[in-house]
């Protein structure tokens, strides 16, 4: 299998690895780039484990191919935190123990960054139908929810 | 597997219809990358069309209508305020598809090409009159949406042949359309039954109809005496009971986990009234 140069823009890093054109933007982040933040749940779009922005746009990496990100903007879990400060969702979800083996977090975290640069003041309806693709099988959601309602008020200078 | 990045539909073409091994198009990739994954689709010829010029436009075409470029993912759809506007019905088709992730990516091509016949997206094409272009290596032609699909999986499209774009016809004024389906949770799921109706208003009466249905036989119908019944009332009780009629005697569907043929049969017929009371109240613009 001939493999593809590819060079692409990690979390405002420049990249390049050589990927088999079968292989996910999930494997290659972490297998090409070993940014192990980025989870494997489902592999088929179901579980939003593995979700990175790509152009700014939420997708689930696993049902994107790593040829794709070619000349493309990929933000990860990795790029939350600026400078070794946790980014205001990060500190929530612990403030609010949001989460309980983990697994899914990352996922989440970049999904509810992704809704809160579109919306600031999202209800907690607007919340619970854009983490819908998110699952997570340990905290049963609530938790989940407040430490997003939490953050964005943090955000928006109203806490 | 060869991946491809052609920059025109012709290039396309010729890539496919000299290919002679397994070949799969990528707009999206919510589909063709699940089946890779399970191992069902192992193709030789990857083309990824999204280096095509033109295929993330949404424009508006001289008479009215729009076209939509084939890798347009649902979440952009769902933002053009115009499109939103004149079809809503076919926008809500496709934004009940999948997740936010999968509307990052997800298009109204895919889901159509797809083949399957609860393809939440194609019954509002259908009902609103949508036609695609499809291009092969002799040119191109454009057919309606309802002559795409031809059975669960299946396509009319032959070696060589992709849509190229897909066209909304001109809304007009007093028009509306409306898509619903059930399932049994409130979201990510596969229909169960789909129903879209789109009509065109005279006064208080209806002009113009048509009734599609999805997840009640091999394919999304389109069903003619469905939208007869309604045609030249006033959307009054009577004509809504020969609407449900007619949508259920029209529908074939089979029982399977989802449901069973007597739920769907009936299922169809409540979805079909509702979904043209909304077109209705849209078409006064009574509604969103």
């Amino acid at each position: 299998m001939k493999k593809v140069h590819v060079t692409t823009t990690v979390n405002g890093d420049p990249v390049e690895f050589l990927a088999d054109p079968r292989e996910t933007l999930l494997d290659c982040l972490r297998n090409h780039l070993d940014l192990t933040g980025t989870k494997e749940g489902c592999g088929t779009g179901d579980c939003g484990a593995c979700s990175v922005t790509l152009d700014g746009t939420l997708v689930c990496s696993c049902l994107v191919l790593g040829v794709e990100a070619e000349g493309k903007k990929v933000e990860t879990i990795e790029g939350m935190a600026s400078e070794g400060e946790l980014h205001p969702l990060q500190r929530q979800f612990i403030e609010h123990a949001a989460l309980q083996c983990g697994f899914c977090t990352p996922g989440i975290l970049v999904a509810a960054k992704s809704l809160l640069e579109q919306n600031p003041d999202p209800s907690e309806s607007e919340i619970r139908f854009w983490l819908a693709g998110n699952l997570c099988r340990c905290t049963g959601y609530d938790k989940i929810v407040r430490a997003v309602q939490d953050a964005a008020a943090e955000m928006r200078g109203a806490a | 597997m060869r991946y491809h990045t052609p920059t025109s539909f012709q290039e396309a073409a010729r890539l496919a219809a000299a290919s002679g091994g397994l070949l799969r198009y990528l707009a999206g990739g919510t589909d063709v990358l699940v089946q890779m994954r399970a191992g069902m689709v192992q193709p030789d010829e990857l083309i990824d069309l999204k280096h095509i010029p033109g295929v993330f436009d949404i424009s508006r075409n001289a008479d009215g209508g729009w076209r939509i470029g084939v890798a347009v993912p649902g979440r952009v759809l769902g933002a053009h305020e115009a499109l939103c506007g004149d079809w809503p019905g076919v926008v809500e088709g496709m934004n009940l598809v999948g997740s936010t992730q999968v509307q990052g990516r997800a298009t109204l091509t895919g889901n159509l090409c797809n083949g399957s016949p609860a393809a939440d997206s194609v019954p509002g094409l259908v009902a609103a009159g949508a036609t695609v272009t499809i291009t092969g290596p002799d040119g191109s032609r454009e057919v309606p949406v309802e002559a795409i699909p031809t059975g669960p999986g299946r396509t009319v499209l032959k070696k060589g042949e992709l849509i190229s774009a897909i066209t909304l016809p001109p809304r007009g004024a007093h028009g509306g359309d409306a898509y619903l389906r059930f399932i049994p949770r409130t979201e990510m799921d596969i229909a169960v039954v789909g129903a879209a109706v789109n009509v065109t208003l005279d006064g208080d009466r209806i002009a113009k109809a048509r009734v599609a249905l999805g997840a009640v036989a091999p394919t999304v119908l389109l069903v003619e005496a469905a939208a007869k019944a309604i045609v030249g009332s006033t959307l009054d009780e009577a004509a809504l009971d020969r609407l449900a009629a007619a949508s259920s005697a029209a529908a074939k569907p089979i029982s399977d986990k989802r449901g069973t043929v007597e739920f769907r049969v009936d299922v169809v017929g409540v979805l079909a009234r509702r979904a043209a009371k909304i077109a209705y109240d849209r078409a006064k613009g009574m509604s969103k």
